[in-house]
């Protein structure tokens, strides 16, 4: 059989790729740039093909506990917002981590602080990478640069979510969520029976037969021994995520001189600007993290030996920069490029930043 | 006829149910949430539906009743029970999902779940526990504390014009669509436990035949946050509590 | 005329002393103890043991579920 190319939004390529990858539910509350999410499914009505849940919560807080009722009973499902609603769906997201459930969360970032812009921003990297709620968590951050990679990581958000009982997050931006591009979607995948729910998810919460103990799915814990325990165990967990589940694209990096390291939107218009930079002699590279968390330290740290400069070049006041000079441990000079407000740089910008800044 | 031929197994007419384990609970000496929950565990046995019920236990007193009940929890955040029970129902209709929350949870925080979650009308059963009054944290205001009562935040007793009027939240419920059955009992004496199980009985039977929300209110007391005796509790609410939320069905569509 | 003739077991241990088992004893059966559980609570009894009509009042108003009710009838 033929591939399916189609061309579409990001924002409806989510909600595709969500029917096909055997998605159960999806819970969401409105907003700009992401609408089109619930739209999308509330128009292909999957319930009669597929039978996954779509519902349109009072809110984006009744939603994120929508996405964690759910989850507690072994169910592959999700939520979708826009930056002032993944603020509200913090305390659900802190929930999620606490009681180590699967979920995925996508956030289609827009301009803040506050009500901000409905124009595309990178600024929610430290909410989602640093822990946006209470408590010692992290989400597995996956930061698609194309309608392609919108409806891939759906898949493998879930994938990994399940894998390591925890969820998992898309951070995506308003350039993402709604610009069209031609997309491959996944093939169809069936959702899961019941029974393959209780064999993968024995710890869910479904109704307690004789021959097993009560589950109970909850992050609350008294004993400080025993809480601690608990932190212990989830911290073991991370390191055992960071240590598997990096993933980067490295763009002209082999005889690079300068290195761009930008994510999302960004990491596209960095790409132009390599090629024009690189016509102009300028040998720079880019090294794209796809995992904002577990975030690509390691290669970041390599190339330190490598390149005399450093730019993070993100649609934020400096965020992921922070990151980055963890990375290089001041190693080489590493400089951040942004722009605030829902304006977005062009590939001239991030040359003419590069001169001033690193060069 | 001496005690120990009268004690035997055949003679045996009440005890608590097998549900409600030996962990001993944590509630106040007297304390109304440990016959409600005696009161799930008997219907749920009687109705012999354990393997299919899923329980949310709220933030409040009853947080730790996941500890007391062998049955399959989730613990909600503060307030959210009601939207995480028409997740997990929508997801699994064949389940008989029930959230059990107190007056804070319910009619505080939680408002927006609950009207929400009661309007759309999935076959959820909502157990609210109305003592009129913040246990857990320390015995503070609540939004169904009555006028004139004293509390930890309202010490010199409920003004309505600093905090506004009691919250006769079931009676909005009970207005709307997708309620099928709102009814408030007490569990204060013997005739009112029967009752009281009869009703969550009936709420828990709409569950499984998908009728619409049902909504069980306990009028309950607090003896430790009303600084009374269980005794003298129970007639303080007699007296104050009952007259702003008399008992009975407010609504019943299944008849 | 046939006779009924009750009698109840409190789990001493679970007994927190509410009282509220003997407000709903119809036939006041019960009593405290002077003796206390591990816990330091009086815990309820059968002080008046041949007037246990084996209603179970006092076990379904029992917040701690520690009444066990037993009853016969007897000709």
């Amino acid at each position: 059989m033929s591939e399916e190319i189609k061309l579409m939004k990001g924002n409806e390529a989510i909600a595709h790729a969500a029917i096909r990858c055997g998605c159960d539910g999806y819970f969401g509350y409105p907003i700009t740039p992401q609408s089109e999410v619930l739209e999308t499914l509330m128009e292909v009505e999957p319930w009669k093909t597929t039978g996954m849940n779509v519902l349109q919560a009072e809110s984006e807080v009744a939603a994120i506990n929508m996405v964690y009722g759910g989850a507690g009973t072994g169910k592959k499902v999700m939520t979708s917002s826009s930056s002032p609603g993944v603020s509200l769906k913090q305390e659900g997201v802190s929930y999620l981590a606490g009681a180590e459930l699967p979920a995925l969360i996508v956030n289609v970032m827009r301009g803040g602080p506050g009500l901000g812009t409905i124009q595309p921003s990178q600024a929610d990297y430290f909410q989602t990478v640093k822990g946006g709620g209470h408590g010692d968590y992290k989400l597995i951050a996956l930061a698609p640069a194309s309608v392609q990679e919108m409806a891939d990581f759906v898949g493998l958000a879930f994938d990994l979510a399940f894998k390591y009982r925890n969820p998992a997050i898309i951070l995506a931006d308003g350039v993402i969520g709604q610009m069209m591009e031609k997309v491959v979607l996944p093939p169809f995948k069936a959702r899961r029976t019941d029974e393959e729910i209780v064999k993968e998810c024995p710890w869910a919460a479904v109704g307690k037969p004789k021959n097993r103990e009560r589950n109970v799915i909850t992050s609350l814990e008294l004993d400080p021994a025993v809480m601690e325990e608990r932190n212990i165990h989830l911290q073991e967990k991370y390191k055992t995520i960071e240590a598997n589940e990096v993933r980067y694209e490295e763009i002209q990096c082999e005889d690079a001189e300068y290195l761009l390291v930008a994510f999302g939107s960004s990491a596209r218009i960095c790409q132009k600007a390599v090629e024009v930079a690189r016509a102009q002699g300028i040998k720079v590279g880019l090294l794209r993290p796809i995992t904002l968390w577990p975030f690509p330290s390691k290669i970041i740290a390599k190339y330190a030996d490598q390149v005399k400069a450093m730019l993070s070049v993100e649609l934020n006041a400096g965020q992921m920069v922070e990151d980055v000079r963890l990375a290089v441990n001041g190693k080489v000079k590493v400089e951040h490029f942004g722009r605030l407000g829902g304006i977005v740089y062009t590939p001239d910008e991030i040359i003419e930043a590069m001169k001033t800044k690193i060069m | 006829m001496t005690i120990e031929d009268i004690i035997k197994p055949e003679n045996l007419v009440y005890k608590k149910p097998d549900l409600m384990n030996d962990r001993p609970m944590h509630y106040c000496p007297g304390c109304s949430h440990g016959v409600v929950h005696k009161l799930i565990g008997e219907v749920l046995e009687e109705m012999d539906v354990v393997e299919d019920t899923i329980g949310i236990t709220p933030v409040g007193c009853a947080v730790f009743a996941y500890n007391y009940l062998d049955i399959d929890w989730e613990e909600a955040a503060h307030g959210r029970a009601p939207a995480m029970a028409v997740a997990i129902k929508r997801l699994r209709p064949n389940k008989l999902v029930f959230t059990y929350q107190g007056d804070g949870d319910l009619a505080a925080i939680g408002t927006a779940e609950t009207i929400h979650a009661c309007n759309r009308g999935d076959s959820i059963t909502i157990i609210f526990v109305n003592n009129g009054i913040y246990g857990m944290t320390g015995g503070q205001m609540a939004p169904t504390t009555l006028e004139g009562m004293k509390t930890a935040t309202c010490p010199y007793g409920r003004n309505v014009k600093l905090n506004g009027y009691p919250l006769k939240i079931t009676n909005l419920l009970k207005e709307l669509d997708g309620t099928c059955y709102v009814t408030r009992q007490s569990v204060h004496t013997a005739a009112a436990v029967r009752k009281a199980k009869k009703a969550i009985r009936k709420a828990f039977e709409n569950n499984l035949n998908q009728k619409g929300v049902s909504v069980v209110e306990i009028v309950s007391t607090c003896n430790s946050g009303w600084k009374m005796t269980p005794d003298q509790s129970n007639k303080w609410m007699e007296e104050n509590m009952f007259p702003a939320y008399p008992l009975g069905d407010l609504k019943d569509t299944t008849i | 005329m046939a006779k009924i003739k009750g009698a109840i077991v409190v789990n001493e241990e679970r007994c927190k002393g509410c009282q509220l088992c003997v407000v709903a004893c119809p036939s006041k059966v019960i009593a405290m103890s002077k003796h206390v559980n591990s816990k330091g609570y009086n815990y309820a009894y059968m002080e008046n043991k041949d007037a246990c009509i084996g209603c179970a009042s006092c076990g379904i108003v029992c917040p701690d579920g520690c009444i066990s009710v037993y009853k016969v009838k007897v000709d």
